[in-house]
């Protein structure tokens, strides 16, 4: 039986964990501490958790403050807040400087479920990609957000985390070690590559094992970091498996999937298919019940990696 | 403490205000208004009120500026050259391709310049961050902050002026150049911002209301502000958009305009110095 994880669970357990170590890290909250998992932090080491209230552009402002004086702030609030409604915030105060500033963002994606399609961000990616020095990164599992929140901290410069609410299959080896910019092959194959993100990773696995079966044999890339990607990563897979399918619990429109089809298209055109939000909002439901009425389950991607493999034809 | 030399703050202002001028004159674009109306204050706060060191930029004990209406860049650019952060040829370059000097205030390019700012209404919550770091490592650094008038009328000002009194910041002083023009017209027509003593007061800040042209008055209220504890100073200074050059005081229409070859003419015998020497030569 695969080990369910929320990613925002671990987030909060590794803040605290390397808060402990690091006295330079500072927490910064917008009233949702309970909720990003912030709040473990803020218990241990109230001194350095400063809760921000409902006001996400002043939070994002006094981080770059924080940051400007040598501290290292994490701040957090649900990725529609962090990404939409700070946007500018981020991009002026803490981007545009370089500052040492690591948003991890909470309750990303349709899986966020019954609040809606108001409270589900499905563009953050692409808003948070395209501001100049911007580090983006999606884990994909519990043992990656570990990993992942570590290794942020030991880089110099702003940094965009995308969690979740929901729990998550976890798929990568406990000794896995995650590094800012490498894509990893979690399954080898020759037919084609499924590159994807966040929990689309375990679905990408399941629909390799579904193509497995009709005598396709797929690759499947966690693509963790979506900015800076991993290039060379993208050109081998579009060189040695000739045709590529991103999967994103995000819009179509400027997340992975237009990441990985700009790199192919200028280095080795091959067909690539999109799987994604298509360009529309959110709504109410259960996260599962939403993953298949969005199409983002494994059978959608298997059904993509078909199409894809017959326009190579 | 130490006692100010007004006489010698007053010629500093002066010097300031000339180098505004040609500044913005050699760049062809740029604020003139609001950096004249902020001349003052600025120079009370980097010749007098603040502990800085330009030899040594990032001394963790330093007082912090943060100009938070960033498009008076020029005047904290005449007060970092003059103060010897660097060199005053540089500011021929203002607002050039590859410039230390960009339009509105960079931290990556300008010695001396703290964060980013020119996007208003975002510099108040920097500085707050910043006193928060402070009060962290126990430092006896002071964060200052000037804002313009037009600029609280962003949303976010009034978030950050709550969050600082939350957090009982008396370690930030921050100071509203009260010059009643925005770059559409009168503050009071595009979009009233009064009674504002009374919401800074509300928001439970200490609030000083001073003529921001008056050299002893600005210097006090600093050095009250200082003495306030468990509470943010907010120091609101009336001053006069484009003061000491009559043909731009109290005229929005200058607010995002340089002065041409004929009104820096003007300007200068008005002010009583000369561009000779400029910018090399201080003013005796």
């Amino acid at each position: 039986m695969t080990k369910l994880i929320a990613t925002r669970d671990v987030y909060g357990e590794t803040l605290a964990d390397i808060g402990a170590v690091n006295k330079d890290i500072v927490v910064l909250d917008a009233d949702l501490s309970g909720s990003t998992k912030t709040n473990i932090f803020a218990k241990k080491f109230p001194d350095r958790f400063f809760n921000m209230g409902v006001s996400e552009a002043d939070m994002m402002g006094t981080a770059a403050g924080l940051a400007a004086c040598g501290k290292i702030p994490f701040a957090s609030t649900f990725a529609i807040f962090a990404s939409g409604r700070a946007w500018e915030q981020v991009r002026q105060s803490i981007a545009y400087p370089k500052l040492n500033v690591k948003i991890v963002a909470s309750h990303s994606g349709i899986t966020v479920g019954e609040d809606g399609g108001s409270h589900q961000a499905i563009e953050d990616i692409a808003l948070m990609r395209v501001i100049p020095n911007m580090t983006v990164i999606v884990p994909c599992d519990g043992v990656e957000t570990r990993s992942v929140i570590q290794e942020i901290v030991k880089y110099n410069g702003p940094v965009y985390v995308r969690v979740a609410r929901g729990k998550f299959p976890v798929i990568l080896p406990e000794d896995y070690k995650f590094t800012i910019g490498k894509g990893v092959v979690v399954k080898d194959g020759k037919d084609a590559t499924i590159i994807a993100a966040g929990l689309m990773v375990s679905h990408a696995l399941e629909a390799a094992a579904i193509l497995e079966k009709e005598g396709l044999n797929i690759r499947v890339v966690n693509m963790s970091t979506i900015k800076p990607i991993d290039r060379e990563l993208i050109v081998k897979a579009a060189r040695e498996t000739g045709a590529i399918i991103t999967a994103e619990e995000h819009s179509i429109i400027g997340g992975l999937g237009e990441a990985v089809a700009g790199v192919a298209a200028e280095e080795c055109p091959v067909p690539v298919k999109r799987v994604g939000i298509q360009d529309r909002f959110g709504q109410s439901g259960l996260a599962e019940e939403l993953l298949v009425h969005y199409g983002l389950m494994p059978k959608d991607i298997a059904g993509a990696v078909k199409e894809a493999i017959k326009k190579r034809k | 403490m130490t006692k100010p030399n007004t006489e010698d703050l007053r010629r500093w202002v002066k010097q300031l205000r000339l180098d505004v001028l040609m500044m913005l004159n050699k760049a062809k674009s740029g604020h003139t208004g609001g950096s004249l109306s902020a001349a003052d204050i600025v120079t009370a706060l980097y010749f007098y009120k603040m502990r800085h060191n330009s030899k040594d930029t990032k001394w963790p004990d330093r007082d912090r500026f943060v100009l938070s209406k960033g498009h008076a860049a020029p005047i904290q650019y005449a007060a970092l050259a003059r103060c010897g952060y660097f060199h005053p040829k540089e500011l021929l370059t203002l607002r050039k391709l590859g410039s230390m000097l960009q339009g509105h205030p960079d931290m990556k390019c300008t010695p001396g310049v703290e964060v980013c700012t020119g996007s208003l209404g975002q510099g108040l919550s920097m500085a707050n961050g910043m006193a928060l770091a402070i009060r962290l490592d126990k430092r006896p650094s002071r964060v200052y902050a000037l804002l313009g008038d037009g600029e609280v009328e962003e949303g976010q000002v009034w978030e950050a002026a709550m969050s600082a009194a939350h957090y009982k910041l008396d370690n930030l002083c921050a100071i509203i150049d009260f010059n009643g023009f925005q770059i559409d017209g009168a503050v009071t027509d595009i979009m009233n911002i009064e009674p504002l003593t009374k919401k800074w007061d509300a928001f439970g800040w200490h609030v000083l209301m001073i003529d921001g042209h008056d050299m002893g008055q600005i210097v006090k209220a600093l050095d009250d502000a200082e003495n306030i504890k468990g509470r943010p100073t907010m120091i609101i200074a009336r001053t006069v958009k484009g003061k000491g050059v009559s043909i731009f005081e109290g005229k929005y229409q200058y607010h995002g305009v340089p002065p041409s070859d004929e009104e820096l003419k003007k300007s200068l015998e008005e002010l009583g110095v000369s561009a000779e020497g400029w910018p090399e030569r201080v003013i005796p």
